[in-house]
């Protein structure tokens, strides 16, 4: 029989390793799945995963949506990472994604049509502001009153749904639009538009963002005294206290900006990838995230390479979507496997498997 | 006296250690039998072993002279061998009834189940109501209800794993009145303790443990304590000795502190008051759950109280947390070395900031100096002796007597005015725990103030120099420790809670 | 008898058959949380229940095998959570999240050819004399099986957890897993079941979305109900008797909006698709306010529990 033992302490060889063996795994028991729906497994995985990349006929374009999609994951999972570390639940990355849109779109076509060079930094702050207003108020309500902020940040992003609906059929659409639903394309607005920065690379100042925000996250996490305590408070919240680490402020801190990034994250979006407020604009990045922050183990430099995989996987199943006809749902579902394997797999970084010969009780 | 329990050559090992090598020994039918060793002796595995819990890797069990090999506690208890665990095994949203209901195989209705609950335990001198929530109990009913459970079932052994360390004197007595009973009636009682006074008033015969091994076995009423002390402990011990010295200005003073726990099932604080001088190590006793916590957490400041409770040197602290108070020089050591003193997953040396950034500067504008904090717990390492390959180490994965050094050596090393510890050598070997008790009277040597709150009153006697006991939240007047008799100690801790002996 | 295009008769008979789904998943996580277990994965679990439901009804042309396929395809789902969680000692919020994502895709992968198919339907139960009181009879008396199976449930997991020795060993492993372990219960092998049941139940609630409440498959059909009935659980304080009342408040919100929004209702249409969400938010904070710390929450609810 096979046991579990826990080890004395983490293993550091298995927190690297497990990652990349849950990918390995899911692209073994994805590739089963595809088969069992009559597709080609290994065209499959090549079509996903290699494809997008070093096909010649495909890269030129897919390689640049890399880092378009990459962007705000990776910008929404730094921020989850950090509560989650905490073990602050944010779920509701994705209402405050949709509301750091409308908010810095908003502000935005408040001003059309005027030509300055301060709007679309303006519309920036007001994204991400907007995206941390969203996520204070599980904030507040946990502080003040103990609600639980995993429910509470989920409900807020149907509430988020119906308010980018709303908007997309009301307050926010574009009065020469002939009746259609959607604002005016902030992307071809040049005072409000979040360019390709670099031609053929796909980056736009929100992947300048993601990657400042890596960066920013890992020395926070490892050299301040803020990380040190998030660290502190998701191992053990007594001896976090015992510490002094003020908890309330850290969930503020924590939703906040978590809030804030993914705020940023839809303000780019919504300014250039997507181009305007539509009522399907919210995408799934802030689900999609949960999987990447959980991926890169919590760690900024993990989520950078989690973030361009999962991008790569979507890239990949629009790709397979197209050539092999899979269905786009394949796709989600071989994300949330990859997820499963990876939290079963988390077992190898605290235990020791053993096999024994006896049952013990 | 005929033979209930043989138990031949029982082995089990765990991954890195044996706990139990070769184990024998045997109790008779109406015996009061003691099992006697340091804590990591192997007592817990042995009693595992005997009620189904764990299975041994090697040798052999007989109960009535056949074969005896419990699957599990179900098993155990069928064959009439019932457990009272140190830590309760009970279920604080649940009622008495029903907690007595989890242990039995099948319980009657529980009408019927309460009606026997109420006889039994009167004729026990163990009162209980079956109604009542298990998690509003006192520490010393909620034994009663594991004895219960128990006897209910009619045992022929009943395992009882240090049952007195959650007792005020005056309620051991009550419960070895109930022991003797039991054994006048039949049931032989296999008695697990390191109280070595406790075993020679009660138990007819005793086994005793070292590092899994059957060091040795004696009549406890003709031996001394001194000798199964040597058999226990298999070396001569240190004896702290105070340097001495006057006691100088006060330094802390509490008045009349009242503390509601946010904790449902905490205990509150009532009218607490104390004083403490430079150079004075004040003795705080009683019985676990009675407020020690809670004093804890008013003392370093994880709880704030109203305003002029808590003044050090004449100033108001109540309101200051746990960092402004260490920067003024009051540092704490919880009971709770794993989770609370320090986070099990991180590095020794993450552990050693987790107190000590503002005394030992390990840290400029909010960043953290990792090196100087490496250079610290390194110290403590050396200066505690604390057995670990580096500072790179995590917590969990020290001994916890070990971790008990750290945590104690990170506190004294950054030389507070004002040290509060709980339990500090609780679950430490006898040696390490002489070392932890010295490093403290030290520190007072040196004209820091200690609080040392503990449920070993030896030791407390050992090292006050006043002696106060907190009972349901109360604490007693400090008297001089010198001089003090048990019975005068026992009253102190509110001798036995609510009831007198019942007739037996 | 309307009140501004409203028939309160209607209003109340279709609370009933809104009221349904959520009751029946969050009958079932509240016996999950009461063995100590947090399963997020709720909206998953009714998903796939409700896919399941579809094609086996569709497919056998009977609602009653339908539901059976549901609770299977629920408790299938549930187990990959409670291997997750029990086996490999996965923390159970991100592990619940992982399946409800899961269960999202799998749904949909599943549903992909049963867009725009009417399922068979499941006949109404009248209720002989009872269904024949003026306006109480249409309002209660005339509804399918399955409306009267998840009242019967409440009753009968109140009974289960109060009344029998299983549901006292339930209870007692959400109280107290070491505990319960000490006395020689098997703390997995109870949770393992809890887990399944109410796998089953959020199944059942999902197929009752998709065979009777809609009735067809659309994607992302379950809206977000899973996890109103996971707010219900903490609402109800794990009582099974408050669930009903919980339940049937958010069906009542749900059926008045949607009448609402019928009726033309001078109010924007996206403020009342909103309003089961912002109440959920609102009871969550007048429930957590009100209790000051102690709660009656199971005492270990999300921790994981490995004998060494």
């Amino acid at each position: 029989m096979i046991t579990f033992v826990k080890r004395p302490e983490p293993s550091k060889i298995w927190t690297i390793a497990t990652p990349i063996l849950a990918v390995v795994l899911t692209m073994i028991l994805g590739g089963l799945l595809f088969a069992a729906m009559g597709k080609d497994p290994v065209a499959a995985i090549r079509t996903i995963f290699w494809d997008p990349l070093f096909n010649e006929q495909f890269a030129g374009y897919s390689r640049p949506q890399l880092l378009v999609k990459a962007g705000p994951l990776i910008l929404i999972a730094i921020g989850l990472s950090l509560g989650f570390k905490a073990g602050i639940w944010n779920i509701g990355a994705e209402g405050q994604y949709i509301m750091g849109a409308l908010t810095g779109a908003a502000v935005g076509l408040a001003l059309y049509p005027l030509d300055a060079w301060w709007i679309f930094p303006l519309m920036v702050i007001a994204g991400a502001f907007g995206g941390f207003l969203w996520a204070m108020i599980p904030a507040l309500l946990k502080t003040k009153f103990n609600t639980n902020e995993i429910l509470v940040s989920l409900m807020l992003v149907y509430v988020a749904e119906q308010i980018l609906a709303s908007a997309a059929l009301g307050f926010l659409r574009n009065p020469e639009g002939n009746g259609f639903p959607g604002s005016r394309n902030l992307s071809q607005i040049p005072a409000m538009s979040n360019p390709e920065l670099i031609t053929g690379t796909g980056a736009h100042w929100g992947v300048v963002a993601a990657f400042a925000s890596v960066v920013a996250a890992y020395v926070l996490i490892n050299k301040h005294m803020l990380g040190f305590q998030i660290r502190l408070t998701g191992e053990s919240p007594r001896a976090a206290r015992f510490a002094g680490v003020k908890d309330k402020l850290l969930v503020v801190f924590c939703l906040g900006t978590a809030g804030a990034l993914a705020g940023l994250a839809g303000l780019f979006e919504v300014t250039g990838p997507a181009g305007q407020i539509s009522i399907d604009f919210g995408a799934g990045y802030g689900f999609t995230a949960i999987i990447v922050a959980f991926l890169g183990r919590l760690n900024p430099i993990g989520i950078l390479l989690a973030g361009l995989l999962l991008a790569l996987t979507f890239i990949g199943g629009e790709l397979a979507q197209f050539m092999l006809g899979l269905p786009s749902a394949a796709i989600q579902v071989f994300q949330g496997m990859l997820l499963m394997i990876l939290l079963a797999m988390d077992i190898l970084v605290n235990y020791r498997v053993m096999i024994v010969k006896k049952e013990s009780a | 006296m005929t033979e209930l329990l043989k138990v031949v050559g029982l082995t089990r090992e765990y991954p890195g250690v044996r706990a139990n090598d070769d184990v024998s020994f045997s109790i008779g039918t109406g015996e009061v039998h003691a099992l006697l060793g340091e804590n990591g002796a192997g007592k817990s595995t042995l009693v595992k072993m005997i009620y189904g819990l764990e299975k041994p890797d090697a040798g052999t069990m007989q109960l009535h002279g056949s074969s005896y090999a419990p699957q599990n506690p179900q098993a155990a208890r069928a064959a009439g061998v019932a457990m009272v665990f140190q830590h309760f095994s009970l279920f604080e949203a649940l009622n008495v009834a029903e907690n007595v209901a989890l242990g039995m195989e099948n319980p009657p209705k529980m009408r019927e189940l309460a009606a026997s609950i109420r006889e039994v335990s009167e004729n026990y001198g163990l009162p209980l109501d079956p109604d009542r929530i298990v998690g509003d109990l006192s520490a010393g009913e909620r034994q009663r209800v594991e004895i219960i459970r128990c006897l209910l079932q009619d045992p022929k052994l009943l395992i009882m794993d240090e049952p007195t360390s959650v007792l005020t004197p005056q309620e051991v007595e009550i419960l070895f009145k109930t022991l003797r009973k039991l054994q006048s009636e039949g049931t032989s009682i296999l008695y697990i303790s390191h109280k070595l006074e406790e075993i020679r008033a009660l138990c007819d015969g005793a086994t005793i443990l070292r590092l899994g091994k059957v060091v040795g076995e004696c009549d406890p009423k003709v031996t001394t304590a001194r000798s199964m002390a040597e058999m226990m402990v298999g070396q001569t011990l240190h004896v702290p000795s105070r340097e001495g010295g006057e006691t100088g200005n006060v330094l802390l003073e509490v008045k009349g502190l009242d503390f509601a726990p946010a904790n449902p099932f905490g205990t509150k604080l009532k009218n607490v008051s104390l004083t403490l001088r430079a150079g004075e190590v004040l003795g705080i006793g009683g019985v676990a759950g009675n407020g020690q916590d809670e004093l804890l957490s008013v003392l370093s400041g994880e709880a704030r109280t109203g305003k002029g409770a808590v003044m050090f040197e004449g100033q108001d602290v109540s309101h200051l947390g746990p960092n402004a108070r260490r920067k003024i020089g009051i540092l704490a050591a919880p009971e709770e070395r794993l989770g609370h003193a320090a986070a099990p997953n991180m590095s020794l040396t993450e552990n050693a900031a987790l107190t000590a950034t503002i005394r030992k500067k390990l840290s400029k504008n909010n960043f953290l100096n990792w090196k100087k904090t490496e250079d610290f717990a390194r110290e403590i390492i050396k200066a505690f002796d604390v057995r670990t390959p580096g500072p790179g180490s995590a917590a969990r994965s020290l001994s916890g007597g070990n971790l008990q050094k750290f945590v104690i050596g990170r506190e004294v090393l950054q030389e507070p005015k004002i040290l509060v510890v709980n339990q500090p050598t609780w679950g430490v070997d006898a040696s390490a725990a002489a070392d932890i008790r010295q490093a403290l009277l030290d520190l007072a040597a040196r004209g820091a103030g200690l609080v040392v709150i503990s449920q070993d009153l030896d030791e407390l006697m050992e090292i006050s120099d006043h002696f106060a006991a907190l009972n349901e939240g109360t604490l007693t007047a400090p008297r001089p420790a010198k001089g003090l008799t048990v019975d005068e100690i026992g009253l102190m801790m509110g001798g036995a809670h609510d009831m007198e002996v019942a007739e037996l | 008898m309307d009140f501004g295009g409203i028939n309160p008769v209607i209003l109340l008979a279709s609370l009933m058959v809104a009221s349904t789904p959520i009751l029946l998943a969050a009958l079932g996580e509240m016996v999950t949380e009461k063995s100590g277990v947090l399963n997020l994965g709720v909206e998953g679990m009714m998903i796939t229940g409700a896919v399941c439901g579809f094609i086996a009804a569709v497919e056998t042309g009977s609602p009653t095998l339908g539901f059976v396929a549901a609770a299977l395809g629920g408790m299938a789902l549930s187990m990959l959570f409670a291997i997750l969680t029990q086996i490999f000692l996965t923390t159970q919020v991100p592990a619940g999240l992982a399946l409800t994502l899961m269960g999202l895709g799998l749904a949909s992968l599943l549903g992909q050819n049963y867009v725009g198919i009417k399922p068979p339907s499941l006949p109404d139960l009248h209720v002989p004399l009872l269904q024949d009181i003026p306006f109480l009879g249409p309002i209660l008396f005339q509804h399918d099986a399955v409306v009267y199976l998840s009242l019967l449930s409440v009753v009968a997991i109140w009974a289960f957890l109060k009344f029998t020795r299983a549901g006292l060993v339930l209870r007692a492993v959400g109280e107290n897993h070491a505990a319960a372990h000490a006395l020689g219960y098997k703390v997995k092998l109870v949770r393992f079941a809890a887990i399944g049941f109410g796998g089953a139940m959020a199944g059942l609630g999902g197929a009752y979305i998709s065979l009777v409440r809609v009735p067809q498959w659309t994607d992302g059909i379950t809206a977000g109900i899973g996890w109103i009935a996971l707010a219900i659980v903490v609402f109800a304080s794990w009582r099974a008797g408050r669930v009903l009342i919980g339940a049937y408040l958010f069906g009542g919100i749900t059926v008045l909006q949607l009448n609402l929004q019928a009726a033309g209702a001078k109010v924007p249409v996206e403020l009342l698709s909103m309003s089961p969400f912002l109440a959920t938010i609102l009871v969550l904070v007048v429930i957590s306010a009100r209790r000051h710390g102690a709660s009656n929450a199971p005492a270990m609810l999300g921790r994981i529990f490995h004998s060494s």
